[in-house]
């Protein structure tokens, strides 16, 4: 067992886990962080992303060993908490507006997926959306609609406060 | 559940070669192969591990005497990002660019892809066509291993059990061309069916080709040299005349198998494919 710190959606966590427990069992067994899906668990569907210091990855490839000192961003931690209660990012509020999710096994994925992209300054293009989230699978083919959510969040984000 | 084996993590070098010595460990850098073998999906779990992540002696991307140095560590998305790549080996980064999606690529390193050592890992063609030089080390000290003496045998390095890969270093060579192909089911998450990497020294559009090298990935039970191609094409123009030989050739040469992701029949005729069309583009026809 070793002892490992780190930060989930801004909270700090501490927890003894052996090093190579994959960052995903971690993340929903020893914290109850469901959001977080298992797809295939070998790095092919994405399901499992989470935001690992601003980089996208597949946290079934990520031994807990590896996390300790580092930030990490779930699906949970999209939504801003706010004394009205939880108001939604863009790409939530976007995926519902087009329709965006069927079964949402990939969705936590796509969203963090595509969350990396818009942080970096990624636009509407449907290309580079595609190649952003090409790493993340969606076994109901409803890629166009996520692709739709993920320019109309684009294109939101771009507005000037207030507008 | 998966299988957790225990792991350490060294602070620097000195302390991972020492526990290397000790006992052969695995080691573990982006953990895109290894912690797949962890779930029992693919080959078996290891029985101890090394963390290699900590260890910031392997890391960056340099210029030195005109070799390109990466460490071990080097992600494909840090290879994808180095302005120092992009000047002096742009091929790289478009290698960097084929595997796998931003997940892996923020993850897997070079020196992993070299260790883990698969027929169709997708940098080692571009390795071995560059004439990269695989430095590695433990205990008993440092050494240097040309890439085409790196993969001996099927998932088989030139390693030593308590070696571990330090850096690649890259010769940049003065009117070298470099191309790269990788073909897979689909653009991003595909393994490789055909990787193919060629390099030539010509100093003008017209000239002979010279330093002809050509390397393949997922058509042998390693990355290899095609060197009776290489043969064929060295002092050779790129005409019409020798895209047809080169292609008939390389098609002759190889023995890919029938597997899970293609078919020998469709390797050797991508793989004579795109040398064709990389010909006809190098002689502008």
């Amino acid at each position: 067992m070793t002892a490992i710190r780190f930060l989930v959606n801004g909270a700090p966590v501490e927890l003894e886990a052996p090093g190579m427990r994959r960052l995903l069992d971690v993340l929903r067994e020893d914290l109850g962080l469901t959001g977080t899906k298992e797809g295939c668990g070998e790095g092919e569907c994405g399901a499992c992303s989470v935001i690992l210091d601003g980089d996208v990855v597949d946290s079934c490839l990520i031994p807990a060993c590896q996390v300790d000192g580092r930030i990490i961003r779930t699906v949970e931690g999209l939504a801003a908490l706010t004394p009205d209660g939880r108001i939604l990012d863009d790409l939530q509020a976007a995926f519902l507006a087009t329709g965006g999710a069927q079964c949402g096994i990939c969705t936590p994925g796509m969203l963090l997926a595509a969350r990396v992209y818009l942080d970096a300054g990624g636009g509407p293009d449907e290309d580079a959306i595609r190649e952003a989230i090409a790493g993340n699978l969606c076994r109901c083919t409803g890629y166009t609609k996520i692709v739709e959510a993920i320019a109309l969040a684009a294109e939101t984000g771009r507005r000037p406060a207030g507008a | 559940m998966p299988v957790e084996p225990p792991v350490e993590t060294p602070r620097d070098l000195a302390e991972a070669f020492r526990l290397m010595a000790l006992s052969p460990r695995t080691p573990i850098a982006g953990g895109t192969d290894l912690m797949v073998r962890i779930t029992g999906e693919i080959g078996s779990p290891p029985d101890q591990v090394l963390d290699l992540s900590r260890l910031e002696e392997l890391r960056g991307i340099a210029l030195e005497d005109g070799r390109l140095t990466l460490g071990a560590l080097t992600t494909y998305a840090e290879i994808r990002r180095s302005g120092l790549v992009a000047r002096s080996l742009p091929v790289l980064a478009e290698a960097a660019a084929t595997v796998g999606a931003v997940q892996i690529q923020n993850r897997g390193t070079l020196g992993g892809n070299i260790a883990n050592a698969s027929p169709a890992g997708d940098t080692l063609p571009l390795l071995l066509a560059l004439e990269a030089v695989i430095e590695v080390g433990g205990a008993r000290g440092e050494r240097s291993i040309p890439a085409d003496q790196f993969w001996i045998a099927y998932r088989t390095t030139a390693l030593a059990p308590d070696e571990l890969v330090l850096r690649v270093r890259i010769p940049l060579v003065e009117a070298r061309q470099v191309r790269f192909r990788k073909v897979g089911t689909r653009r991003a998450q595909a393994i490789s069916k055909v990787v193919l990497a060629l390099a030539w020294e010509q100093a003008d559009r017209k000239d002979r080709w010279s330093h002809v090298r050509l390397a393949l990935g997922s058509v042998a039970d390693r990355p290899i040299r095609a060197r009776s191609t290489e043969l064929y094409l060295e002092g050779s123009r790129a005409t019409l005349e020798t895209a047809d030989g080169a292609a008939e050739t390389v098609a002759a040469e190889i023995r890919p198998i029938d597997d899970v992701r293609s078919t020998a029949d469709y390797r050797r005729q991508v793989t004579a494919r795109i040398l064709h069309r990389i010909i006809r583009d190098a002689g502008g026809w």
